[in-house]
């Protein structure tokens, strides 16, 4: 399908993202200084059936140790909530991004992205969420969203995204 | 296309009777032996007739000296220093004058463009101490355009009468150009002559790309890229840029592939549910073939050059490693042994050593083992260095290396497998994931 999809992903969640702060703790505040008020705003991060809701409030990745692909209770937790948000919101399907760190060869790196984006699309089935609306890709070490060469930007490049669409899954 | 005649000029090749040489011997340089002293050569430009073929003449000797030169093995001796001119291919050499500055080698041609505008090269090989011609004189004809290929014929020509071994300088190298910053990094599939010009671009930069190798013959690519959204294997004919998707199952992911040496069949990783296992497909009938079922990452394999085995990495121990299998599959031996982290296993052309990347303690090297895991030696150390490729006479490794930082960035490396001669090749754009062809006909 050649739909020019809205990947309705907010600029605000853009914003977010590029500082990689996972908003888990700091939504609140967020939402708050963007002046949202009392009102809730459809689409917007205060929306609870909005993407950016699902990427800002919910968290929309887990991280892991070196070389892992195994969810910590942390990242369970945060896909706990995206199981629900999924189950909710039915019209939405979701492509998880396996990603690594730049320690590491090419090849093994998208081996290992592609264990990280299953483990969390089995993680998400096993809570209910149809396999026919999950859909995985591994980048391996191509796509850091840190760039500095220390375990503080690893850190957030050991992940896997769960990215929302309106594209339904071919 | 472009040197369509190698015609013998001269056939008074007697070489190897030790005259006069002040060593002792014959002109020869022995690469297996330990820490040599570079050859000093002089290459004089070559004559031309004409403005256009004089100029043709200096550069076609620039590009010599360089080759020669960039092994480590020759050094050049400044023309500065010359008691002789050439100015005409067919008057008698003056070794006297040769010897004097110690120039133990002497290249000189002679250059013209016939009424068809075909380049005519003609060379001859000295060998001054001996005061006698080494070898054959030869003559080279091709398109003007391709005048670097010409010259990197003769510098061919004068490695191989030298040393003994097969040369490398008439190849090229398919490698990913990169440019942007870290986390938006734009990479394009690009192809070059082996030291780095008439760099041509083969894809755009939509898509990541990814680990071109070459066919056996050079004729067409293998690489890896996310055109459809997913890493996915690709094949592309040089010569016109045509590629093609390899087909593939919904739902999954396939990557490093490698043509096995008889060019029909291609050996990659295919990840599905979380598992990287190897395959094979036969390229004509598309047909697949299962190499490995283990719950561990197979990836990175290259064929041995018979096609008989296949090395590739497994983290099956745990951590990543090098086997040897049967080239259609069964039973794996673990090769690499020491501490560490090992990938990207390539066979070298003579079938006698692996090249590979090797992390260990935070620094990555680029290494050689024989195939039963011994000697390991590692030639080189960095933050990022990975990938190796081989010249096409297993001589001299080519590979990534990438800098440390937010500014971090990836350029192609070359380094003799006894460990000496590092060098960077110079590229316009930061490079990566270099593929030596094989020596081009």
């Amino acid at each position: 399908m050649k739909l020019m999809t809205k990947m309705i992903i907010l600029g605000a969640g853009f914003a977010l993202a590029a500082c990689t702060n996972p908003g888990r703790f700091d939504d609140t505040n967020d939402v708050n200084l963007n002046g949202a008020g009392s009102g809730v705003v459809a689409g917007s991060a205060n929306d609870p059936t909005s993407p950016a809701y699902f990427q800002q409030t919910i968290g929309d990745r887990v991280l892991f140790d070196v070389d892992q692909s195994t969810l910590t209770a942390f990242g369970q937790s945060t896909l706990d909530g995206q199981a629900t948000w999924l189950t909710s919101n039915p019209e939405y399907t979701a492509l998880i991004e396996g990603h690594a760190d730049e320690q590491g060869t090419r090849q093994y790196n998208l081996a290992l992205g592609a264990r990280r984006a299953n483990a969390v699309q089995e993680y998400l089935v096993s809570r209910g969420v149809p396999t026919s609306r999950l859909k995985v890709v591994s980048y391996g070490k191509e796509r850091p969203i840190e760039i500095c060469s220390a375990e503080a930007c690893y850190a957030k490049n050991r992940r896997a995204v769960t990215v929302i669409s309106v594209v339904p899954i071919s | 296309m472009m040197v369509r005649v190698l015609t013998l000029l001269l056939a008074l090749s007697i070489w190897g009777l030790p005259v006069s040489a002040q060593d002792g011997g014959p002109l020869r340089i022995e690469i297996t032996e330990g820490v040599i002293e570079p050859l000093p050569f002089a290459v004089p430009d070559f004559v031309g007739d004409g403005g256009a073929a004089a100029e043709l003449g200096r550069q076609i000797s620039d590009v010599i000296a360089a080759d020669l030169t960039g092994t480590g093995l020759f050094r050049e001796i400044s023309p500065d220093a010359f008691i002789s001119q050439i100015t005409s291919f067919a008057s008698p050499v003056q070794y006297a004058d040769w010897k004097a500055i110690n120039a133990q080698a002497l290249i000189s041609g002679a250059v013209s463009v016939d009424a068809s505008g075909q380049l005519i090269v003609q060379f001859r090989i000295y060998d001054v101490f001996s005061g006698q011609e080494l070898g054959q004189g030869l003559q080279l004809v091709g398109t003007q355009d391709g005048w670097r290929r010409i010259a990197h014929k003769v510098a061919d020509q004068v490695y191989s009468r030298i040393t003994g071994e097969t040369p490398y300088f008439d190849s090229r190298v398919v490698f990913v150009a990169e440019s942007g910053p870290k986390d938006v990094r734009q990479k394009r599939l690009a192809i070059m002559d082996y030291d780095g010009a008439n760099v041509k671009y083969l894809t755009d930069s939509a898509s990541i790309v990814l680990a071109p190798r070459f066919s056996p013959s050079g004729d067409r690519v293998l690489y890896t890229s996310y055109e459809t959204g997913f890493p996915r294997i690709y094949v592309l004919d040089v010569a016109n840029v045509g590629r093609q998707a390899l087909e593939n199952q919904q739902g999954t992911m396939s990557f490093a592939p490698r043509f096995a040496p008889n060019g029909q069949t291609v050996v990659y990783s295919l990840s599905t549910g979380g598992n990287t296992d190897l395959y094979t497909m036969d390229l004509a009938s598309g047909a697949n073939s299962r190499l490995t079922s283990a719950p561990s990452i197979e990836t990175a394999p290259s064929y041995s050059p018979d096609g008989s085995q296949i090395v590739f990495e497994s983290d099956r121990s745990g951590s990543p490693q090098l086997y040897i299998m049967p080239a259609g599959g069964g039973e794996a031996r673990r090769i690499s042994g020491g501490n560490g982290r090992y990938g990207t296993p390539v066979w070298s052309p003579r079938g006698d050593l692996i090249a590979f990347t090797k992390q260990s303690k935070g620094r990555f090297h680029i290494g050689v083992m024989r195939l039963d895991g011994s000697e390991e030696r590692l030639l080189t150390a960095s933050f990022l260095d990975e990938g190796p490729t081989w010249a096409p006479n297993g001589r001299v490794i080519m590979f990534t290396r990438e800098t440390q930082g937010e500014q971090g960035r990836s350029s192609l490396y070359s380094v003799d497998i006894t460990g000496r001669n590092l060098r960077q090749l110079s590229t316009q754009t930061g490079a990566s994931d270099p593929a030596w062809s094989p020596l081009q006909k």
